[in-house]
């Protein structure tokens, strides 16, 4: 009933410890840490949409025709699109025209051909965040792709992964490089008419990754994006397709970070996944854009279109942990299409201050028995407002269907809201839907518990949290779960008391 | 030595410990009795430092340091130490990492070293077989699960870990069978010693049976209304509260 992925684990206690001492010292320094600004000189577009701007930025990545129509293609329809209002956001209207569709460092004027290339500056942002872009230096095991605002600017251990036959760098380069299966793929699982911010992606999408498994292998290292927002006033539109071959396995890891601006920051991005028979895709996300003040000023506007495609007895999973971002919409979605495929959803949304999430999943069951199992954790603090919002959908050939999901939300503090909006649709009386929700207050005699065992009231609340939502941390990569856990205290801090 | 002098406290606007007096030496143990809603949980938890209660006249000092402002942290990394009545769930959270976390937090508190995660676990070990703790319960989410009667235990065995230099025991005894009663009041007894000071809260005279105070006292509406020796707990389990309930009564309309 309940699938469990093969990389499961038991975050060690060890590793909770030092997460706590460090956390209070973080703490102390200062909430968003990764709000700087790299000083470096960039080649921005002025604001402002028009076919103009998409064929500027396709001329700009080389782009062959056919991209270019499938751009305009999809421009034109937006512009027929309304924005989407049933989310439970509250957000002044956003001027598109006022947003930059383009910006890249101008050292990148030349994309740079190896790794040494690298801007130093951008190098040093990135070890700055922790992401050493140097082979030597690197987590063990990841191999990671680093987009700078519009463009990617460097990919580690390409040539050890393409002995496997395993394709990992910028979309913009495998536009080029293999264009056959760009274009079998691209638009494939989340088409460009498909909603009004993966409309707008497809239009102006500049960079983001693309990921080739191919027949039978198995990818020996964890792969991973990095996303960084740095120039004002711009949007970052990343556009990832991940396709895994027949019996092929990857897990696929992507960060975000951004630096504080008083202005929002408008981030649309689309993420396609085809797993094919016996495929299996672990696709996780710690999510840290800048949330805004404490005031509810500035911070990114997060609308993101996730989406699977699972066929005969694959897998596809979703891992997210989002603490970042103003307002977040994001749906990471699996269409079970063949036979017992199974998808997972895994979720962990905090919201603090004046941030806003509504966020969940869907999963529409095509084939026979097919499974599917959610969990979704949300806490909600200050005078934020969390929502989640799932579909269940069993399609008449889902015989003997399966979907389990289990929603639990966690309030701190009087002035925040918590909102489920699970929506199921069945139409095979085979099929099986189990929906269990909860609701829990941080309480006051919880954190009472700790102190009097002498547990400081910031730790206690980490510790609380932490295992609310364990299950969830649980499935991270394990350098990851880390990071997330220690994210997930600061994100919370000042909550209480 | 742990002073209480004049105590008054409230909770909701509403004054529940209307100046309390009480004095506990290194090596004793004191149980306070009395009927319920007489004020015992509450004079427990103000020892702790709970924010639900305001502390509005008094003093209490620990070894001469006033620890009225201090946080309930602050307090438990002096050594004060408080069994719950009710002690709580914490999903997710195993206990020992819970209980490692916060021995460690004392540790640190007071400059000593941090213990690591392979002596923690034999310390643990040794401190469970006090009470005679199921091991399982040692890896299960704190308290989620457990019986009225492990939660117990398992406040007993947190404090033998901790070692605190005063434990306030808050109906330790409640919901307890005879057998069980017996474990953890042996327990306690094997953690008394000549330094700790021990406030045993109890309702009934039974768990005095097993742990034997050296002094007693009544609270009847917020106040000490008699105080002696173990043989004050005896007298009251054969003639009930309702005797020195009166006499409190009666007491306040003469004064009013
Ligand atoms: N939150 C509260 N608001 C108002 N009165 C309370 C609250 N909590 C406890 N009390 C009152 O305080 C008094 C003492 O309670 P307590 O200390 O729990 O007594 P005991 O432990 O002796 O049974 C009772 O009259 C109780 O009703
Ligand atoms: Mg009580």
């Amino acid at each position: 009933m309940s699938p469990k992925t093969n990389t499961h684990h038991t975050l060690p206690e060890e590793m909770h410890m030092s997460t706590t001492a460090e956390t209070i010292e973080r703490l102390q320094k200062q909430q968003y840490k990764y709000g700087w600004v790299t000083d470096i000189e960039q080649d921005t577009l002025p604001p402002g949409l028009n076919e103009d701007v998409i064929r500027f930025i396709s001329k700009k990545k080389n782009e062959p025709e056919w991209m270019l129509d499938w751009r305009l293609k999809a421009y034109r329809h937006w512009l027929t699109m309304k924005e989407p209002k049933w989310p439970k956001v509250h957000y002044p209207p956003i001027d598109y025209q006022a947003v930059s569709y383009y910006s890249s460092p101008k050292s990148d004027e030349d994309r740079p051909k190896s790794l040494d290339d690298i801007d130093p500056k951008i190098r040093e942002t990135y070890e700055k965040l922790g992401i050493p872009l140097n082979e030597q230096l690197a987590l063990a095991g990841v191999a990671v792709d680093a987009v700078f605002d519009s463009v990617s600017v460097g990919t580690t251990f390409k040539e050890k992964l393409s002995e496997l036959g395993i394709i990992f760098c910028a979309i913009s380069e495998a536009i080029q490089d293999h264009p056959e299966l760009v274009k079998k793929y691209i638009g494939s699982v989340v088409p460009t008419t498909d909603n009004y911010f993966a409309a707008l992606n497809s239009a102006v999408f500049s960079d983001g990754s693309f990921v080739y498994i191919p027949k039978g292998v198995r990818c020996p290292m964890e792969l991973s994006t990095y996303f960084r927002i740095n120039a004002m006033n711009t949007g970052q539109f990343e556009r990832t397709l991940i396709v895994a071959e027949e019996g092929s396995q990857v897990s696929y890891l992507e960060g975000c970070t951004a630096p504080m601006r008083d202005e929002n920051q408008l981030h649309a991005a689309v993420v396609e996944l085809v797993a094919l028979d016996n495929a299996n895709i672990k696709y996780s996300t710690v999510q840290n854009w800048y949330p805004g003040d404490e005031n509810g000023k500035g911070g990114i506007y997060n609308f993101v279109t996730k989406r699977g495609i699972a066929h005969t007895n694959s897998k596809i999973s979703w891992t997210q942990v989002e603490t970042g971002s103003a307002i977040t919409w994001k749906y990471p979605s699996v269409i079970l299409k063949g036979d017992n495929a199974i998808g997972e959803f895994y979720s962990v949304a905090v919201t603090n201050n004046y941030q806003q999430a509504d966020t969940g999943t869907k999963m529409v069951h095509i084939g026979k028995n097919t499974r599917s199992n959610i969990v979704s954790k949300g806490i909600s603090a200050g005078r934020s407002n969390n929502s989640y919002r799932g579909l269940v959908q069993m399609m008449k050939g889902a015989a003997n269907g399966r979907n389990y999901t289990q929603c639990d939300s966690m309030l701190v503090g009087n002035e925040c809201g918590a909102h489920t909006f699970p929506y199921i649709d069945v139409r095979n009386s085979t099929a099986q839907v189990e929906h269990e929700a909860t609701t829990t207050k941080i309480g006051e005699d919880q954190i009472f518990y700790c102190q009097q065992r002498g547990i400081s009231e910031e730790d206690a609340v980490s510790m609380i949290v932490n295992g609310f939502c364990k299950e969830v941390l649980a499935e991270l990569p394990m350098e990851f779960a880390v990071e997330a856990q220690k994210l997930l205290a600061i994100s919370l801090e000042g909550s209480v008391g | 030595m742990l002073e209480i002098k004049n105590l008054k406290a409230s909770i909701e606007d509403k004054e529940i410990l209307h100046g309390l007096s009480l004095q506990v030496r290194p090596g004793e143990v004191h149980a306070i009795m009395g009927p319920n809603g007489s004020g015992k949980s509450t004079l427990a938890r103000v020892l702790a430092g709970s924010d639900d209660y305001e502390v509005t006249g008094g003093e209490i000092t620990l070894d001469g340091e006033d620890i009225i402002d201090l946080e309930p942290d602050e307090r438990a990394q002096r050594g004060i130490f408080m069994a719950f009545q009710y002690p709580v769930e914490i999903p997710g959270v195993s206990n020992t990492y819970f209980l490692r976390t916060a021995l460690n937090s004392v540790r640190k508190a007071r400059g000593e070293e941090e213990l690591s995660g392979g002596d923690f676990l034999k310390l643990a070990r040794e401190k469970a077989k006090l009470v005679d703790l199921d091991p399982d319960l040692m890896k299960r989410s704190l308290n989620v699960g457990f019986s009225g009667g492990e939660k117990k235990r398992n406040e007993i065995f947190q404090m033998a870990v901790l070692d605190p230099r005063i434990a306030i025991l808050d109906e330790t005894d409640s919901g307890l069978d005879i057998d069980a009663l017996r474990v953890v009041a042996d327990g306690v007894n094997k953690l008394r010693n000549e330094d700790r000071m021990i406030i045993v809260v109890t309702h009934y005279q039974r768990l005095l049976n097993y742990i034997i105070p050296d002094h007693v006292h009544v609270l009847v509406g917020g106040q000490i209304a008699k105080s002696g020796d173990k043989s004050l707990a005896e007298e009251l389990e054969a003639t009930g509260y309702t005797e020195l309930e009166r006499e409190v009564r009666n007491a306040a309309t003469a004064n009013t």
